[in-house]
């Protein structure tokens, strides 16, 4: 919070844009060719975010998840609303889970951090398996089996929904095709396969014209900011 | 060093090449200025285009709209700075129709840089505009909890397990709008704002789906494909990407005209979008053109 109070003041937030400006310009100097200005702009990113995940990680989940429920009495000063919660031993779990995933640094007793990742992946395989299976298979499955003709009021609308229909269906099940490799693509199975490309084409398609705008917005950002300030506008 | 020495030379060979072959093998670097102007001369000439709204952003806006008051609605940030331009228009439109509409709105984050972000809307947005909502009882902020769709996972059955304090370290039995939430199936409404993961697809995975809570939200434009398969069954809608900001914000401002001037944050940003665009589409159909072209000749020859 201190941090936060001292960074906004009018000087300290000139001086953030000005720094923010000037590390832009180091960046984009690459779109030109390799220079030094872009390596330090780099490698300052790379260093600056390290230690900032690092203090994110210690200071939002080892101090409220971890020492925090084993010894609540001592977060006076960091975490008061924990203190007077009585003290789960339970904790102690994780604890050495994580004690033990250390022990990668030490080669003589490395193989016991493989507990602690078969916890990792376990629990992770465990909690997602059934989501997965829930939302991405069997209610996929189920969004796919629609009827192909219903009445929308007026006759276009009709034709529109059935249209709509068709190609969600027959694009599905053509796309399918084209990943089955148990029979030859031949004859109508192999003009279904077909068609099936065209169908992941035109999704890869949407992808790419999704993530040329996701970029293009990311460099209005950066260029509004530059030109803000550039006339002064944001400092 | 000599794949450098190689270019020069390819280059140096293309100067005395056709118009045709020039085209075909243009410096990178003129695309990148033509598209850095693109982008640029619309913001310095405050270039700006109406975005219809989509019946995939307007189902969203109509769930918001059709609400009771009071309704509670949690919005999370799980995003960073680094997509702010596509997100925090979101983030603004929905908290503009959300007080609007006189429900609850609760702040949380699945990343830990989400809290930066809702510090920057509360700053900027609620504080502002909205003066008179009161802390604890109109809106609270919760803040970044660790543990991803796990952290879901837990909150839809126990929601106090994980969130005993908002943001700041007071206990939440001290605020009014925290009685009677109990886990996530006691909302309303969840809005993911995600850039990646965990994100709108975790929400929709781990909450909507399991706890039948309706889900919905917005992503960066490069998460949006993935979200598509979810609607309408699994999601109520979402914004994909800046566009769908700027389809919201049209949305907002149709319905509720005294937002004609401030929310156009993400309408403002697709004046660049529409050049950089019409930019790019035209560097495809040349270098199509010029690579049939150059088949033929070859074909020829």
């Amino acid at each position: 919070m201190e941090g936060q109070a001292i960074l906004t003041t009018p000087l300290a937030h000139a001086v953030g844009v000005w720094i923010g400006a000037l590390l832009t310009l180091m960046i984009f100097s690459f779109l030109y060719k390799d220079n030094p200005f872009y390596k330090f702009a780099e490698h300052l990113f790379v260093g600056v975010s390290a230690a900032y995940w690092m203090t994110v990680a210690f200071w939002t989940t080892l101090i409220p998840n971890l020492i925090a429920r084993l010894w609540p009495s001592s977060m006076g000063s960091v975490l008061p609303s924990a203190v007077g919660n009585e003290r789960n031993w339970w904790y102690l779990v994780p604890l050495v889970l994580g004690l033990i995933l250390l022990t990668r640094l030490i080669p003589r007793i490395a193989w016991l951090s493989r507990w602690a990742m078969a916890f990792v992946i376990g629990y992770a395989a465990g909690t997602n398996f059934t989501r997965y299976l829930q939302s991405d298979f069997v209610t996929q499955v189920q969004s796919t089996m629609v009827p192909l003709y219903e009445p929308q009021g007026t006759l276009m609308a009709t034709i529109g929904y059935t249209f709509s229909q068709i190609v969600v269906v027959g694009g599905v099940i053509c796309a399918v095709i084209y990943f089955y490799f148990s029979k030859e693509h031949k004859g109508s199975f192999g003009r279904a396969a077909r068609v099936g490309i065209w169908v992941l084409m035109a999704a890869f398609g949407a992808s790419f014209g999704y993530t040329v705008m996701a970029r293009i917005s990311l460099l209005t950002g950066r260029m509004d900011f530059l030109y803000n300030w550039f006339i002064g506008a944001n400092w | 060093m000599a794949e450098a020495e190689k270019t020069e030379k390819t280059e140096g060979t293309e100067k005395k090449g056709t118009f045709v072959e020039k085209m075909g093998s243009v410096d990178r670097r003129i695309i990148f200025l033509l598209i850095g102007l693109a982008v640029l001369i619309p913001i310095i000439i405050e270039y700006t285009t109406a975005i219809p709204t989509s019946p995939l952003v307007q189902n969203l806006f109509d769930k918001i709209e059709s609400l009771p008051p009071g309704s509670k609605v949690l919005m999370s940030f799980d995003y960073g700075p680094s997509t702010v331009p596509e997100n925090q228009p979101m983030a603004t439109a929905f908290t503009r129709h959300i007080f609007e509409k006189g429900h609850k709105l609760y702040l949380m984050a699945l990343w830990a840089t989400g809290p930066r972000q809702s510090e920057a809307l509360i700053e900027d947005v609620i504080s502002v505009e909205f003066p008179d909502k009161k802390y604890g009882e109109d809106w609270i902020h919760l803040g970044y909890k660790a543990g991803n769709q796990g952290l879901i996972n837990t909150l839809l059955s126990d929601f106090t397990a994980m969130y005993t304090t908002d943001l700041d370290g007071t206990s939440i039995d001290e605020f009014p709008m925290m009685k009677g939430i109990g886990s996530l199936t006691d909302f309303d409404l969840i809005l993911g704002l995600g850039s990646g993961f965990p994100g709108t697809k975790e929400w929709v995975q781990f909450a909507g789906d399991p706890g039948d809570i309706p889900v919905g939200g917005g992503t960066t434009a490069v998460m949006a494909p993935l979200l598509f398969p979810y609607y309408p069954r699994q999601i109520v809608g979402f914004l994909g990407g800046l566009q769908g900001a700027a389809e919201y914000e049209y949305a907002l401002i149709k319905q509720y005209p005294k937002y004609e001037e401030k929310s156009r944050l993400a309408s403002t940003s697709m004046g660049p979008q529409v050049w950089a665009h019409l930019v790019i589409v035209a560097f495809i159909i040349v270098g199509n053109i010029t690579f049939f072209i150059e088949r033929s000749r070859r074909k020829r020859y």
